[in-house]
């Protein structure tokens, strides 16, 4: 490339591999199937928000590689994302959405911050859902289920006080719901959340149920561990909790006894 | 024209015999007749301040035609001469913003963000093909890293300094000789203690715009305000309407004031 060049990064342009190198290979490999994953996404509506529970797993396979890894973020000051699967594609959505989310702010009309109208977390779930549509339909999706928590919108463009819960999905299919659960939480948690949930939940009750079902998925989804988040967005804005441990309860007879008298240690 | 140009100044690409380009010292006339901008490095932050002339009276000045531009969450510009040119400097210097944090992880540095703006405003004086841009650009910009602000401008040639106190624009050398005289340069005055802070340096700054202006002779101007502080939480934001109005106020009285005594003076 020449020494002088108009491409953003000043005079000295990065080397970047040339188109040419990836053509002239006979064939291109897509993402067929996730390497390092993060399990299940829980989202639930309650009185004056939205609350998202994941736990901070990311496996590599069936290993158990980084349990510290958060799964729930902030996109902006009401909205939040919480996503399963792909870690690394997780880790870019983030950025291309903080991204805008920056860019929307520096582009903003006012240079005063309360004139300015920050995106709502419906309009990056539609966003969302483009991009991931968009991906899909080139055959290299981005392989992730991704719940987006916050608020709609005013007809004025303002964000409103009505609370917002979607999901998109690795092929693009993105709805709404009161509930929502991604990964094995769908089999699992989603029937007990059903159960359990009134739109008029306190957010004491809100947290309560969805331990209970981050606590149940530990015990069953053989991805998942105890060390989790939970995160809130309110009218005061987002609020993503450090992760902490979930107690467990192992003295079940089910968990201790032998089983077919096998002479095992007592698994199934 | 043909007493300053000769036919040298058809192109930036061609040098005159005594070893100038003339289309670049015109650019740097474009900014000479337009709007004054001002920018201050004070010792908890920068301060920028620009004259934004009202051309027509029915224009919307509050919200179109902004010469204040945010570039980053700690970096902001201020432009004046051809606003348009100027325009097309800011989508740069974002662009050079998010491509930096892209590929490093951090913030970029204000020194690089300066630099790699000089490069690109260089390269506009370096073809024939091409015309300078008709705009100066100050940089206020904060380095979450090393913990320090500063403040550069970038002129229609490309070059680019680091300043204490920098003026662009119409009243550029009076106004360089008022910010002399305030205490901005450590270096002058035995250490940063001596250094004014951003609430005062905006007060200052409408002072030295008023100062300026000659209400029968040039015409309504809106004061466009920004800083980048500790007290904006080290964010580009536009100085509160309220601080800019007793700002304002104050500096309209000071003057009136010192008018005054060299009215006793002269009595004498």
């Amino acid at each position: 490339m020449a020494s002088l060049s108009l491409q953003a990064g000043g005079s000295s342009s990065r080397a970047l591999p040339s188109e040419s190198t990836v053509s002239a290979m006979s064939g291109t490999e897509r993402t067929t199937r996730p390497i390092t994953t993060g399990t299940s996404v829980l989202g639930i509506k309650y009185r004056n928000g939205v609350m998202l529970a994941a736990d901070t797993l990311v496996s590599y396979g069936s290993l158990a590689k980084y349990k510290n890894a958060k799964r729930l973020l902030s996109i902006n000051s009401r909205t939040l994302v919480g996503g399963s699967g792909e870690y690394s594609d997780l880790q870019s959505i983030s950025d291309l959405l903080r991204a805008n989310a920056l860019a929307d702010r520096c582009t903003a009309d006012s240079l005063y911050e309360e004139d300015n109208n920050e995106e709502c977390a419906k309009e990056v779930w539609s966003y969302l859902r483009a991009v991931m549509y968009q991906r899909r339909n080139k055959m290299n999706p981005l392989w992730n289920d991704v719940v987006v928590a916050g608020f709609s919108q005013n007809p004025d463009g303002t964000t409103s006080d009505k609370p917002f819960l979607g999901i998109v999905d690795k092929i693009g299919t993105a709805y709404e719901d009161d509930i929502l659960a991604t990964g094995f939480g769908g089999y699992i948690a989603l029937p007990l959340m059903r159960e359990k949930y009134r739109p008029d939940m306190e957010e004491g009750e809100a947290r309560a149920l969805l331990e209970d079902c981050l606590r149940i998925l530990f015990y069953r989804d053989c991805r998942a561990l105890n060390r989790v988040q939970i995160a809130k967005v309110t009218e005061d804005g987002v609020l993503v909790s450090d992760p902490y441990e979930l107690d467990t309860y192992w003295d079940f007879k089910g968990y201790q006894s032998n089983k077919g008298e096998m002479g095992t240690d007592g698994g199934w | 024209m043909a007493s300053s140009g000769s036919g040298y100044d058809l192109s930036s690409a061609t040098f005159s015999p005594d070893g100038r380009i003339f289309q670049v010292e015109y650019a740097a006339k474009a900014v000479e007749n337009a709007g004054t901008a001002l920018g201050l490095k004070c010792r908890d932050g920068v301060v920028m301040a620009v004259e934004k002339p009202l051309q027509n009276k029915m224009l919307v000045a509050k919200t179109t035609g902004r010469r204040i531009h945010t570039v980053d969450e700690h970096s902001g510009v201020a432009i004046t001469g051809f606003v348009s040119d100027g325009r097309q400097i800011i989508n740069r210097a974002r662009e050079e913003a998010s491509n930096y944090e892209e590929t490093y992880g951090t913030k970029i540095p204000p020194k690089t963000l300066a630099q790699r703006l000089s490069t690109y405003v260089h390269y506009f004086t370096l073809h024939g093909a091409l015309r300078p841009f008709g705009a100066s650009t100050l940089v206020a910009s904060y380095d979450p890293a090393t913990k320090s602000h500063s403040l550069h401008m970038v002129e229609p040639s490309g070059i680019s300094y680091e300043y204490y106190g920098a003026a662009a624009g119409r009243g550029r050398q009076p106004a360089r000789t008022e910010m002399e005289k305030l205490a901005i340069n450590p270096k002058h005055n035995e250490g940063e203690a001596e250094l004014i802070t951003c609430e005062e340096g905006v007060k200052q700054l409408a002072k030295i715009i008023y100062t300026l202006y000659d209400e029968s002779k040039d015409k309504p101007f809106e004061l466009e305000m920004s800083w980048l502080c500790e007290g904006s939480g080290w964010k580009h934001a536009g100085v509160p309407r309220d601080t800019i109005a007793a700002a304002v106020e104050w500096a309209k009285q000071q003057i009136e004031d010192e008018s005054d005594d060299e009215d006793e003076e002269m009595e004498e």
